[in-house]
């Protein structure tokens, strides 16, 4: 590595001025691809570190954009009072508690029905089927991860809205269970790749030992899969949670968009995203309700932020094991 | 077989009872699986169903009328083409090379790390505040405006981190040895990467690629302030009746508007928008799976 470096040097200097030999072709063209080399490298690495360039900026433009309210904002009554009223004249109050709330909701019921599904999901394609089936049921996944969420938005709003009333009889269809339901669908996909993902990287020898034992399938799957993968696992479901808290369409078309503490699952209810993606439109630039809707947007991010690195810090774990 | 073994060893209650719970296991596992494919199976179906009434060549081509309400979808159609094209020529190159510095010229060091964490987090940041930074970064502080380029740019930073997390896998499947052999033959970093490492590993970067196309397709959030609008007439069968600057219509927005924005749209027409977007990206991802399956077959190692 260093005697490369040193060595490509001098490398300009050969071909153009010609010190000790006439300049032979080939010396010109080793002259040129070793400048050409330190060029791409350059490139490559501005490449590498930009991922890192768009977190800050992500956070450097949101924050820009929300930050004059900020010492203007009582943090406590931003966060826990449930009263949005960003358009009222004169007395305009931004409690962002409920949409709270409404996020929480969707989010932990939707979980409540995607995990036990998702991972058993994996567990049966990386354990119970065939080779074959297991590539169908894969591509099934990956397409079922496809589907865009507005899409997923539109299906609440029709087929999900008259299911739930005629099921349930209940006056109104768009509420925490329809968005939950559709949640639950759009994050199975990621939940079943990651956890079998991690049933994967537990050693064949584990699932021998166990075999040579006596144990059926089942045996080894709650006592010794389950077990090694509990880390992989458990990050499997941080990512599933931080994709339901983050998404827009679906729960924006399905939720049925009321600021509401919710008592029941068959309550309308409104999120954090819902909020920015209804409301953005039609605020004046640089108004109070502009920045306020940025300030729920830093809100997001740091709660995704924190879930991704604790899914991080829990795969770090099994990787040092 | 296994009856034949069961006669054979006399079987205890023990044993009978592990093969209920093998029996039940599987069946509850094999039920969820289930319980998440017929619905999928059972919507799209139901959508076709809906939408057929509409879907017709006409549809694709000609521009909305009547508030909407009739005619087809070609300005949403070529406006949804021109922001996955352009988004996919900022990405595909950065996110490609992102990759290769990260699996070919990175070290194993805490630098590293904050990268990779940092590509983990540009995966998990929410559609929506992609949208403010859009709307923060390009439109208002680059002074793009609202125009296909902000909106292009938006999705791009977007799908990123897709293209960087399949490029890296597929970069990694290349084996050491191939790279071994080309520097001992006095290549260098770059010429083993581009002879040897990029044309190994293509098929994995290719499936990475189509499947952002379709990632990008359906999104709409990150384009509702930096570019798309609600309508926009522009002229039938020209590919390139919009430019860099314009705003454009988008088909994930326009089912969106017609579905909550336009009253008595007739009962197919969102079904048909709806149709139109789940073929489009069900069809390229088929298409990145079908790559994947026939490059992989002619693997050779």
């Amino acid at each position: 590595m260093e005697m490369e470096t040193t060595g490509a040097q001098p490398g300009p200097a050969n071909s153009g001025n010609g010190v000790r030999a006439p300049v032979t072709r080939r010396a010109q063209r080793r002259g040129w691809e070793q400048v050409s080399e330190h060029v791409i490298e350059l490139f490559i690495r501005l490449c590498g570190i930009s991922a890192i360039v768009f977190v800050f900026a992500i956070f450097f433009f949101v924050f820009r954009e929300g930050a004059p309210i900020l010492p203007r904002l009582d943090l406590w009554k931003f966060l826990f009072t449930p009263y949005w009223y960003p358009t009222s004249l004169g007395q305009a109050r931004y409690g962002v508690g409920a949409l709270i709330l409404g996020t929480l909701s969707v989010t932990a019921l939707s979980m409540a029905l995607a995990v036990p599904f998702g991972l058993g999901a994996a567990v049966f394609v990386s354990e119970f089927c065939g080779h074959r089936t297991k590539e169908a049921l894969k591509i099934v996944i990956e397409l079922l991860a496809a589907i865009p969420s507005v899409v997923w938005g539109f299906i609440g709003l029709t087929v999900m809205n008259v299911a739930i009333q005629k099921v349930f009889r209940v006056q109104v269809g768009l509420n925490i269970l329809n968005a939950s339901i559709l949640l639950a669908l759009m994050s199975v996909p990621v939940i079943v790749s990651i956890g079998e993902d991690s049933l994967k990287a537990v050693p064949d020898s584990y699932r021998e030992a166990a075999f040579a034992l006596g144990a059926t399938q089942w045996q080894i799957v709650c006592r010794v899969l389950l077990p090694a993968a509990k880390n992989g696992l458990l990050a499997a479901v941080l990512l599933g949670v931080g994709r339901a808290v983050g998404e827009t369409m679906a729960v924006l078309m399905a939720t049925g968009h009321a600021v509401n503490i919710p008592h029941s699952i068959f309550d309308s209810v409104r999120t954090l995203t819902a909020t920015i993606a209804a409301e953005m439109g039609e605020t004046a630039e640089g108004s109070d309700h502009y920045r306020v809707l940025f300030v729920i947007g830093i809100l997001l991010f740091s709660i995704t932020f924190l879930m991704n690195l604790a899914a991080d810090l829990v795969v770090k774990g099994i990787r040092k094991k | 077989m296994q009856t034949a073994d069961a006669a054979r060893f006399a079987q205890t209650p023990f044993v009978r009872k592990k093969h209920r719970a093998e029996l039940l296991a599987r069946c509850v596992f094999g039920g969820m699986t289930l319980g998440m494919i017929v619905p999928l199976l059972l919507i799209i179906g139901y959508l076709l169903c809906q939408g057929a009434p509409l879907l017709s060549w006409a549809f694709l081509t000609t521009n909305p009328s009547s508030g909407m309400r009739k005619g087809g979808l070609w300005p949403a159609l070529l406006g949804t083409v021109w922001l996955v094209v352009t988004a996919l020529c900022v990405s595909a190159p950065v996110g490609v090379f992102a990759a290769v510095y990260l699996n070919e010229y990175a070290k194993d060091n805490w630098f590293t790390r904050i990268v990779h964490l940092a590509v983990v987090n540009l995966a998990g940041v929410p559609s929506i505040v992609h949208a403010l930074f859009g709307l923060g970064a390009f439109v208002l502080f680059a002074g793009l405006g609202r125009s296909i380029l902000a909106a292009s740019l938006t999705l791009a930073i977007m799908t990123l981190p897709v293209i960087i997390a399949s490029t890296k896998e597929a970069l990694a499947s290349v084996p050491l040895s191939f790279r071994e052999a080309c520097w001992n033959v006095g290549a260098t970093r770059w010429q083993t990467i581009r002879r040897i490492v990029l044309p190994n590993s293509i098929s994995g970067i290719l499936t990475g690629v189509i499947l952002q196309v379709s990632r990008t397709a359906g999104e709409t959030a990150p384009i509702m302030f930096t570019g798309a609008v609600f309508f926009k007439n522009v002229e039938e069968g020209n590919l390139f009746a919009y430019s860099l600057k314009d705003q454009c219509m988008a088909l994930s927005m326009h089912l969106y508007t017609v579905t909550t924005q336009v009253t008595n749209a007739p009962e197919p027409l969102p079904y048909a928008i709806a149709v139109v977007l789940l073929g489009t990206v069900l069809l390229v991802n088929a298409a990145a799976i079908a790559v994947r399956v026939y490059l992989r077959s002619r693997k050779k190692w």
